[in-house]
Order: C-alpha cells, then structure tokens, then sequence
C-alpha cells in the first residue's frame, strides 16, 4: 500500500511538475525575451560595434581594433566631458542630500500642513524634464529672467548662465539639485520616522545635546537610506540627458557636455558609431564597477 | 519660578515652531515658483514678457497664447502620438510583469532562483549601452518612425516584475492551494486570485509607468525624425529651435501642455504615489 502510493506521488509529480516547467517558461518567455534583444544582447553588440568605424547607414564597417579606445583616450573633448559627469555628479548629490535631509528633519517635527509641503517639494519628481528644462532656460535668461530679479539686489552682475563657459554646467546643476529634492526627501522623511522614540527619549536622559543626537543616533540609523541615495543618485546623474539637452546642448565648447549626451551627438549627429559604442562601454563598465562596490560596501558600512 | 521657565519653554516651542514653518514655506516657494513663473509667463502679452523687473501678474490674461502655441507645431498629433505610446507602453508592461511576477513568486521550478537574478541583473544595467544596438535593430525592423518602435524596447519591466512579485509572495498561501485544489491551472489562477488581490499595487505601479513613458524623451528622440511621430515631449523640444522663432510666453504654453496630464493624475493620486515612494515600493 505504503509502495503504491509513493509510486502514485511520485508520478502525479512529474505531471506537476511538466506543468509548471511550462507554465513557468510560458510565463516569463515574454520579459525574458525582450530583455534578451534589447537589454542583453546590446552589451555585446556595443563591443562588437566599438570595433569598427561605421557611419550606421552604409553597409561596410570598417574593422579598426581598439582604435576607438585609442582615440577617446587621446580626446582632449572625451575627458572635459569625463570631468563635467564627475563634478556634476558629485556636486549635485552632495547638495540635494544635505537639503533634502535638512528638509525632512524639519517636517518630521510633525507641524501642520506637512502633507501639502511635501506634495509640492516633491512634484518636480513627475514633471517631465522638457517642460522642466523649458522653464529654467527662461527663468536662467540673462535680461528678463526671474532669476536676475533675486541676484541683482544681491549685487550680482548680469550672467547669461547659459551661453557662458564658466556658468553653464553650474546652471545645470541647480536644475538637477532643484528637481531631484523632493524625492531624497521623501526617502528621508521614511527612514528618520521608522526612529523609535524611545531611542531619543533615552538619549535625553543621558544628556545628549542636538548635534550628538543627530550624529550618534539619526546618522547612523538613517545610513542604509543615506547610501542608497548616494549611489543611485550619483548613478542617475551619469547617465543624465534631457536637462543638457534642452538647457546648453553640451555648450558652449562642451563646458556642459556630459557623457550621455556626448554619445547622443557622436552616434546620432555625426554618425560615429564605433566611437559612441566605445563611450556607451565605457559608461557601461563604470557604472556596473559603481554598482559592485554598493554590494560589497554596503555590507561594511551601513548599520542596519 | 516654575511658572516662569513653563512659560519660557513655551515661547521656546513657540518660535521653534515658527522657524520649522519658514524653512518649509522657504523651500516650498523656491520649488514652486518655477511652476508659477511658467504659468504667468504662458498668459502674459509679448510686451510684458520684456520687462525688467518683470511684473507678477499681466493686465489683461492672454488665453489665446495657449491657441498660438498649440498652432505652432501639430500639437494635436503629438498629443495622439503619446497617449497611444504610453497606453499601449503601459498596458503591455503590466501584462508582462504580471506574468513573471507570478512565475517567481508561485510555481516551482529548478533553475528559478538563477532566472530570477538574470532578471535582477538587467535592471542594473544602465539603458545607455542599448541606444545605438537598439536603433541598428529597429532600422532592420522598419520600425524607426512607428509606435512600435518607441513603445517595444521598452516593454520590459523588470522593476514591475519585482515588485508585483513581492505583492504575490504576501498573499496567503492557502487561497493559492484552495484555488489548487479546485482544479485551477497557474493562469486561472493568476486571473482570479493573484490579480484580483492586487488592484492596489497594480494602480500605482500603472500610474507610475504611465508618467516615466509620458515624460520619456531620449529614445522618443531617436528613434522619430518625421514630424508626425513626435510624441508631446519631442515636439516639445523641438519647437524651441530657432526655425520656429516664438517667444518663452508662448514656449511656456506648450510646456503646459506636457504637464496637464501628469499634473492631474499627480493631484488625484499625490498621495499614493507618494507613499509609494516613500514605503520603498517604486524607484523615481
């Protein structure tokens, strides 16, 4: 008895189990398959392609070896725009952490109207980047723009942000800083509320002021937020576009042009392929080397 | 005495108070304000764009800015173009998700936990490197200038994948076994069960694919060079350049019509995409 219905199991089994095999390919056939083509694939196709000099539209490809590597190195233009992605990168999310953790520390205090501050620190969040970029490119213009009306009684000369070497990334930045608040923020605002009570209320009783409270406790207990914001922050940066190229198109001489939107005109305006597949291999190794160190720090640094 | 430090501590919390509220209205004015700048700029007359200082508020409201700028560029053909790519974008992203969402969080299977990582491990690979693979595929396609061609590469959604999964696993175990026991195959049951169970996070998740598709501008970008196939963004950018020659009053009115939709889903549902957000259930 005991014998045949182990057997009984043991077949129904494989039925299940044929069923699920199917069910399960079936069912994840789709995702995997469009990320197979258009995620996957392309990775080595961007290496295949840095090979060679092809302009996208003749069908002859040009076999150069590393040629393209070669040139990039030796690109004075592909190291100020290396240079742009990394201050870029750094200065904004340094400065929209700082905010955004000063902001919601300051609407963790429970005050009244919190939800509508929020909504509204947080909307540029949703807007599309176009009509974000549309707006500060106006409110940047050096005559009539809203932001001559706060820095001309300040004493600041007139600045043409956008058309200018020295402004025009800075312009950028605040664009990203201004945008990217109201989420850190949000993020913050969940991780310093998730704080027990208790653990200030202790703190009070043994004496602690603000500033040790707020470096021995909320520090390090917001942490896994703080370097989660750090990393893809700075990773979304790298790979920004839209504002660049609505705002300055990289310019003027490349003292806003960024790593993406260097791609961008080398594949799409001057039809260097083999040179924009380098860059995009590039950006591609640095970001997966970025997202390698997160794993491996993550679990050194961060007090869970 | 002890009246008097009550009293004191009191005042304390008092101006405390007070600060906290000018940080915020501080904060919230300097990420307002572009919004209304917009807004004002879009109803004033050409004149009274060129002024320094500029003034607040325009004698007369020129709605019919919002005409001029919506006859500068088809604007209605933009506005199809986009709806019809963030639907089908949408709703196609869902149905894929849904579907491996359930197959990792409810059938068995040897190798899923390898699957699971391959799948895992796309989300961390930037998009970037795929632009020109992707146009080079598209262009053997035919498929530049199509909405086929804006909407499939995106298709896959490895974050609504993620986290429909994690929903599914928090359903309990014995409404899957009864529907089991009733005989009911995996897509039956993903039908009736699992999906039915997660209206909630399939509402935001919707909405928030909605608005990335909507907002998207680098592959729209590429992969259209007929005017006609511009979605809203696109065009929207495209207006700007010097061939159209029109002034910021009438560029701000056409940047409002890329907000409208967003801004009224974002008003309806601020609040669940907010949570969303800030409960860790959806990346920005």
């Amino acid at each position: 008895m005991a014998h045949l219905n182990r057997k009984r199991t043991v077949h129904s089994m494989s039925i299940r189990e044929k069923r699920d095999l199917y069910a399960f390919v079936g069912f994840t056939a789709p995702t995997f398959i469009l990320l197979g083509i258009f995620i996957f694939w392309p990775i080595f196709y961007s290496f295949y392609l840095s090979l060679f000099k092809w302009n996208m539209i003749s069908p002859r490809k040009t076999f150069l070896g590393f040629q393209n590597y070669r040139d990039m190195y030796n690109d004075p233009v592909f190291w100020l725009v290396v240079k742009n992605t990394l201050l870029m990168a750094f200065f904004t999310v340094i400065v929209k952490m700082a905010i955004s953790l000063y902001l919601a520390s300051q609407l963790n205090k429970k005050v009244k109207g919190s939800s509508v501050y929020r909504a509204i620190i947080f909307s540029p969040t949703f807007t599309a980047n176009v009509a974000i970029a549309m707006v500060w490119a106006w409110i940047f213009e050096p005559t009539y723009g809203l932001l001559r009306v706060v820095l001309k009684p300040l004493g600041f000369p007139m600045i043409d942000w956008i058309h200018s070497t020295s402004h025009s990334l800075p312009a950028v930045i605040i664009v990203l800083i201004w945008s990217g608040i109201g989420y850190d923020m949000v993020l913050f605002l969940a991780a310093l509320k998730n704080i027990s009570m208790e653990i200030y209320d202790a703190a009070l009783v043994d004496g602690a002021n603000s500033y040790q409270i707020f470096w021995r406790i909320t520090f390090p207990l917001i942490s896994p937020t703080t370097f989660f914001l750090l990393i893809t922050g700075f990773i979304n940066v790298l790979k920004a576009f839209d504002i660049v190229r609505i705002m300055t198109e990289g310019g003027p001489l490349n003292s806003s042009n960024v790593v993406v939107h260097f791609l961008y005109q080398n594949a799409f305006q001057w039809f260097r392929t083999g040179y924009a597949s380098a860059l995009a291999l590039i950006l591609f190794l640095f970001i997966m080397f970025i997202t390698l160190i997160q794993n491996r720090l993550s679990k050194r640094w961060v007090h869970y | 005495m002890q009246n008097n430090s009550i009293a004191t501590h009191r005042f304390y919390k008092i101006v405390s108070k007070i600060a906290t509220h000018c940080i915020l209205l501080a904060a919230t004015i300097t990420i307002g304000m572009p919004f209304v700048w917009m807004l004002v700029t879009a109803i004033k007359s050409p004149q009274e764009v060129s002024i320094f200082p500029p003034i607040w508020w325009p004698e007369v409201i020129r709605w019919d800015n919002f005409v001029t700028a919506w006859n500068t560029a088809p604007f209605g053909r933009f506005y199809i173009n986009s709806i019809v790519t963030a639907a089908a974008g949408v709703l196609l992203g869902l149905i894929t998700s849904a579907f491996a969402a359930y197959a990792f969080a409810r059938i068995r299977f040897k190798y899923r936990d390898f699957f699971f990582l391959l799948m895992l491990a796309a989300m961390m690979i930037p998009g970037q490197i795929a632009l020109i693979p992707n146009y080079v595929i598209l262009a053997k396609l035919k498929w530049i200038n199509t909405y086929q061609g804006i909407v499939v590469p995106h298709i896959a959604n490895v974050f609504g994948a993620f986290l429909l999964r994690q929903y599914f696993m928090t359903i309990p175990d014995s409404l899957f076994d009864a529907a089991e026991i009733d005989g009911l195959g995996h897509m039956k049951i993903m039908l009736h069960v699992a999906l039915p169970l997660s209206k909630p996070v399939l509402g935001t998740l919707l909405l928030y694919l909605f608005i990335q598709k909507w907002n998207a501008y680098l592959w729209p970008l590429i992969v259209t060079s007929k005017q006609d196939m511009r979605t809203l963004p696109v065009g929207l950018a495209m207006i700007r350049s010097a061939e159209y020659a029109i002034g910021p009053e009438h560029l701000m009115a056409a940047s409002i019509f890329v907000l409208v939709p967003v801004l009224i889903i974002y008003f309806l549902a601020q609040k669940q995409l907010i949570e969303g957000i800030a409960t860790g259930a959806v990346k920005g």
